[in-house]
């Protein structure tokens, strides 16, 4: 699989995900924030980080790039978009998935090893997961997962939520739930299962530091 | 002129030279170059003393970092640096800023940084303004390191009177580079272009290094706008623009506009070179309206100078624009030994650099009337319940949890942390070679006290015991030496013994002192700190070598290295539950740590036999095994305590290390204690079972354990 790793101002996972997707055995190439043309790639990652410093709202001036068009027009013929951390920020802001991410409840950063759950659904990258519940690090101040009544039906509804944090055993509860995401989500995907994002890092998760993040990337083999 | 900068003395120094008397800008320009933060005038000729070469040092004392090999071709960049005087008037700027300028020192080598590390010193947590300052402090941290995306991933917290209005911000970083590809601060080329490259110039920062070098009162608090802003993201756009920049190899020299801003580094820069630099202020990129002397001064943060061949300079400038970050000439390399500031066409400044080197004083020391008065002797009643003693003692906040700090730090990003925060020393992996490098922070302010020179021989000590139990080799130290008022007898022999302690430890473990800091004047209100010569020791070994910290496995046999030193002198259970600070500090054993290090080698390098490690500190050996349960594995102690309990579980020995082995191997251990000059004691058995027992004497759960320790950080930053 030929993988796009996108380079905003300010994006700080970008070689992470080119040592996650490489180990995984997929050919990657940077995306400058200025480009326009992705049709050689089968797969784009936006990766964590502080794009544009993230002073007005995360993620919120990414989608005045170049390379935001050119987003919108690559999930148009359905190619995969993985959203990671600042990456799935920006995937909200630019409406190619719901919901917002808002501050933390506890108003502060948090880095900590989480474990989340596989939730059965339409999400055409984790198809081939076959462990359903994986461990690895989160490392955000705003990945409180936030949307309306109406929204949160229809990502039920239409089996849209990817992942949910949980205890080390499985169990979805308040006490697994880090940052005060709605019903514990910590990843979700658009209408047609091509766009993914969620809040965890996978890319932290591989090689010698886990093998979490391989489950997660089956996809790129 | 009304106002004069310099001291009479100083001044007098100055007019004798120049024959002359300096103009105000002339004046103000040296005021700054010859205060304690950049001149080091107090500390110079002790400084001198200490080691700096070892046949793995690349680079000593002297550049913006140390460099020391690691093998196949790279290098490790590194350096501690302390921010504390404008982290007390606004701790969240001044903690940021803190990290910002020591990641510039690091990456303005040609490092790309891969490691971040803080040492904190607060006052005592009942204080009204810790919480404030504490907050403040890590947020500070927090965001800085977080947004750059480097790692923070080891570092200590204490909390004791003395910072009560003097805290300590001390922030190291450590980057990685080709040895081939290493960039120094020299000027060498006449008629180069001067760049500057970064953020604009605001009026943020004036005499924020000579803000550092003098006392604090209750006046400084009014000194707010003498501390930089600090904008991460600018810094992190700064690191790539400056790498490709270095990696093109366009650039001749290059240096960080830390304090006193462009004038220390356009200073220093044609200085080392024996050159000089004509500026043209006129062209620096100002974010107001400022003067030219407040240009010269201005210490606003992500600022950057570049020497560089004119048939450079357009490229140069092309990649900062597509950094989107500000980049102009504002500058020439002369070969006249001068400093030359042009505005609007008219000279304002003109410096000949040998006229203004700063003095260098020897000064006077005495030994402070309270060393007499220590108690050698220490002697406390044994307490009836020791398992409860033990679960007050880890709840202090000295031993306490750190997770609620370091939860706000992203210590994981750049997919290299081999062991993080949970441990005494990290392991960053160095994916290009396959080996890992380790570092520590170490400083006990109480021993530093009561014995400067064996209190800084034990931090070194410390943080090499950090390393070994980690599994690294360790390689050289960076130092931050904080003190109180250098013009105090009593705190200037402080220093002298302390530097003397780190010489002699230095010199015998073959760790040289690499890079490091000086921060005089910790002093309010009369108040001096205590010493506190922060150590951070580096590292190298092999990425498979990394040892865990916590126990792995139950039923494996718990082995202590080394004998006890029974003594409750400077300990944290005399502090905790006697609220004293006294005694006789423990015994270095710098020997035994040689000895620790060669047992190392053979039974975890060679043999394979050391499941995990960690050895004892503050605490002593009670508070260590309770630290090696949190994985959730318990343990079951049996030994002969042939002394009163307290003082085996509670005495804070050095040169002791506790590891974890498979049963059938203990044989094997003794044998190669014994061949490495020291003792090995088997201790007991991790258990399945969730409970730290030791003897009859301790009884405690897991649970319990971690209630304890989580708790007390926890309440303060919610």
């Amino acid at each position: 699989m030929k993988v796009g790793i996108v380079r905003f101002l300010g994006t700080n996972c970008d070689y992470d995900c080119e040592f996650a997707a490489n180990y995984m055995g997929a050919q990657t190439k940077f995306v400058w924030h200025e480009q326009t043309n992705l049709k050689e790639f089968d797969c784009i990652i936006l990766p964590g980080g502080f794009s544009y410093g993230d002073y007005l709202r995360a993620g919120a001036l990414a989608k005045f790039t170049k390379l935001a068009s050119a987003l919108i027009e690559f999930d148009k013929y359905g190619g995969y978009i993985l959203g990671i951390c600042n990456g799935f920020q920006i995937l909200c802001e630019l409406h190619l998935l719901d919901g917002a991410l808002i501050t933390n409840v506890n108003l502060r950063f948090i880095h900590k090893q989480v474990h989340i759950k596989l939730i059965p659904s339409i999400c055409k990258l984790t198809q081939n997961i076959e462990k359903k519940i994986l461990q690895m690090p989160i490392a955000h101040k705003e990945g409180n997962f936030y949307c309306d009544e109406t929204t949160l039906k229809k990502l039920n509804d239409e089996n849209r939520i990817v992942f949910k944090y949980c205890d080390k055993d499985g169990n979805v509860d308040i006490g697994s739930n880090p940052n005060g995401s709605l019903e514990n989500i910590a990843g979700i995907c658009n209408k047609k299962g091509n766009v993914l994002g969620l809040m965890p890092h996978p890319e932290r998760a591989v090689s010698f530091l886990g093998q979490d993040g391989e489950h997660f990337f089956n996809f790129l083999r | 002129m009304t106002k004069h900068f310099l001291e009479p003395e100083e001044l007098a120094l100055l007019e004798s030279r120049l024959k002359r008397k300096p103009t105000e800008i002339e004046e103000a320009i040296i005021f700054s170059l010859w205060s304690e933060h950049c001149s080091y005038k107090s500390s110079k000729i002790h400084l001198k003393k200490l080691p700096t070469k070892s046949d793995k040092v690349v680079i000593g004392p002297g550049e913006n970092a140390g460099v020391i090999d690691i093998g196949d071709g790279y290098v490790a960049v590194f350096k501690m640096e302390s921010h504390n005087h404008p982290s007390y008037i606004d701790p969240y700027n001044g903690a940021a800023t803190g990290v910002g300028g020591i990641l510039r020192d690091v990456f303005t080598m040609g490092a790309r940084p891969v490691l971040n590390m803080d040492a904190l010193f607060f006052g005592t947590l009942n204080h009204p303004k810790t919480p404030y300052l504490l907050d403040g402090v890590v947020r500070g941290v927090g965001d800085y390191g977080n947004c750059v995306g480097v790692p923070t991933a080891s570092g200590q917290t204490m909390f004791l009177d003395c910072y009560n209005n003097n805290i300590l911000v001390n922030a190291f970083t450590l980057g990685i580079a080709k040895k081939e590809k290493i960039f120094l601060s020299i000027a060498k080329t006449v008629g180069a272009d001067v760049i500057y490259v970064g953020s604009k110039t605001g009026k943020d920062g004036i005499h924020g290094a000579t803000m550092a070098s003098s006392s604090f009162d209750e006046e400084s608090i009014k000194n707010r706008p003498t501390v930089q802003i600090g904008d991460p993201f600018t810094e992190k756009l700064l690191i790539e623009a400056c790498l490709e920049v270095m990696d093109k190899s366009l650039i001749e020299a290059i240096q960080d506009m830390g304090a006193a801003g462009l004038t220390s580094s356009a200073f220093e820069m044609v200085e080392k070179g024996g050159l000089g630099v004509e500026l043209y202020l006129d062209n620096v990129p100002l974010r107001e309206s400022m003067t030219p002397l407040e240009i010269m001064l201005s210490e606003s943060q992500e600022r950057m100078l570049i020497i560089a061949e004119p048939k450079n300079s357009k490229e140069i400038l092309d990649i900062f624009k597509k950094w989107s970050l500000d980049a102009t000439i504002i500058g020439k390399v002369i070969k006249d030994k001068k400093v030359v500031l042009y505005y609007k066409n008219d000279i304002v400044g003109e410096f000949e650099l040998d006229l203004i080197e700063a003095p260098v004083y020897d000064r006077k020391y005495k030994k402070p009337a309270y060393i007499d008065k220590i108690n050698k002797e220490i002697e406390l009643e044994a307490p009836d319940d020791l398992s409860s003693k033990l679960l007050s003692l880890i709840s202090s906040p000295n031993l306490c949890d750190k997770s609620p700090i370091f939860e706000q730090y992203d210590s994981t990003v750049q997919t290299n942390t081999l062991k993080g925060p949970e441990g005494d020393a990290c392991a960053i992996a160095v994916k290009q070679t396959g080996m890992a490098v380790f570092a520590s922070t170490s400083v006990n302010p109480i021993y530093c006290y009561l014995d400067p020179y064996n209190g800084s021989a034990i931090a070194v000590l410390e943080s090499y015991r950090n390393i070994i139990a980690s599994g690294g080799d360790p390689i050289a130290i960076t130092d931050c030496l904080n003190f109180g008022n250098p013009q105090n007898p009593e705190i200037m022999w402080q220093f002298v013994q302390s530097i003397e302690g780190i010489k002699d430890t230095c010199a015998k473990l073959n760790t040289p002192v690499v890079s490091g800091n000086v921060s005089l004047y910790n002093e309010t209100t009369s108040q001096n700190i205590f010493p506190t010569p922060t150590i951070a020791m580096v590292g190298v070994s092999n990425m498979q070598d990394v040892l865990k910290s916590q126990f792995q496995f139950a039923n494996n046999t718990i082995v202590l290295l080394n004998d006890i030193e029974l003594n409750l002198g400077a300990s944290q259970y005399l502090y905790w539950f006697y609220n004293k600070i006294d005694g006789k500090i423990p015994d270095p054993r710098v020997k035994q740590h040689l000895s620790l290090k060669k047992f190392f080698d053979i039974a975890h390098k060679k043999h394979r036999l050391i499941i995990s490690a960690k050895d004892i500190s503050m605490g002593g050996l009670a508070c260590c095994l309770a630290s090696m349960c949190e994985n959730n594995i318990g343990c079951d102690i049996k030994i002969n305590i042939n002394s009163n309990p307290h003082e085996f579980l509670f005495s804070e020995s050095q040169a002791n290390i506790i590891i974890e082995i498979k049963n059938q191997d203990f044989d094997a251990i003794e044998s190669i204690a014994y061949e490495s000059g020291i003792n090995a004691y088997r201790l007991g058995f991790t258990t399945q079972e969730q409970t730290l027992k030791i003897n009859n004497l301790i009884n405690v759960s897991i649970d319990d354990i971690k209630k304890a320790k989580s708790s007390t950080l926890r309440k303060i930053l919610s």
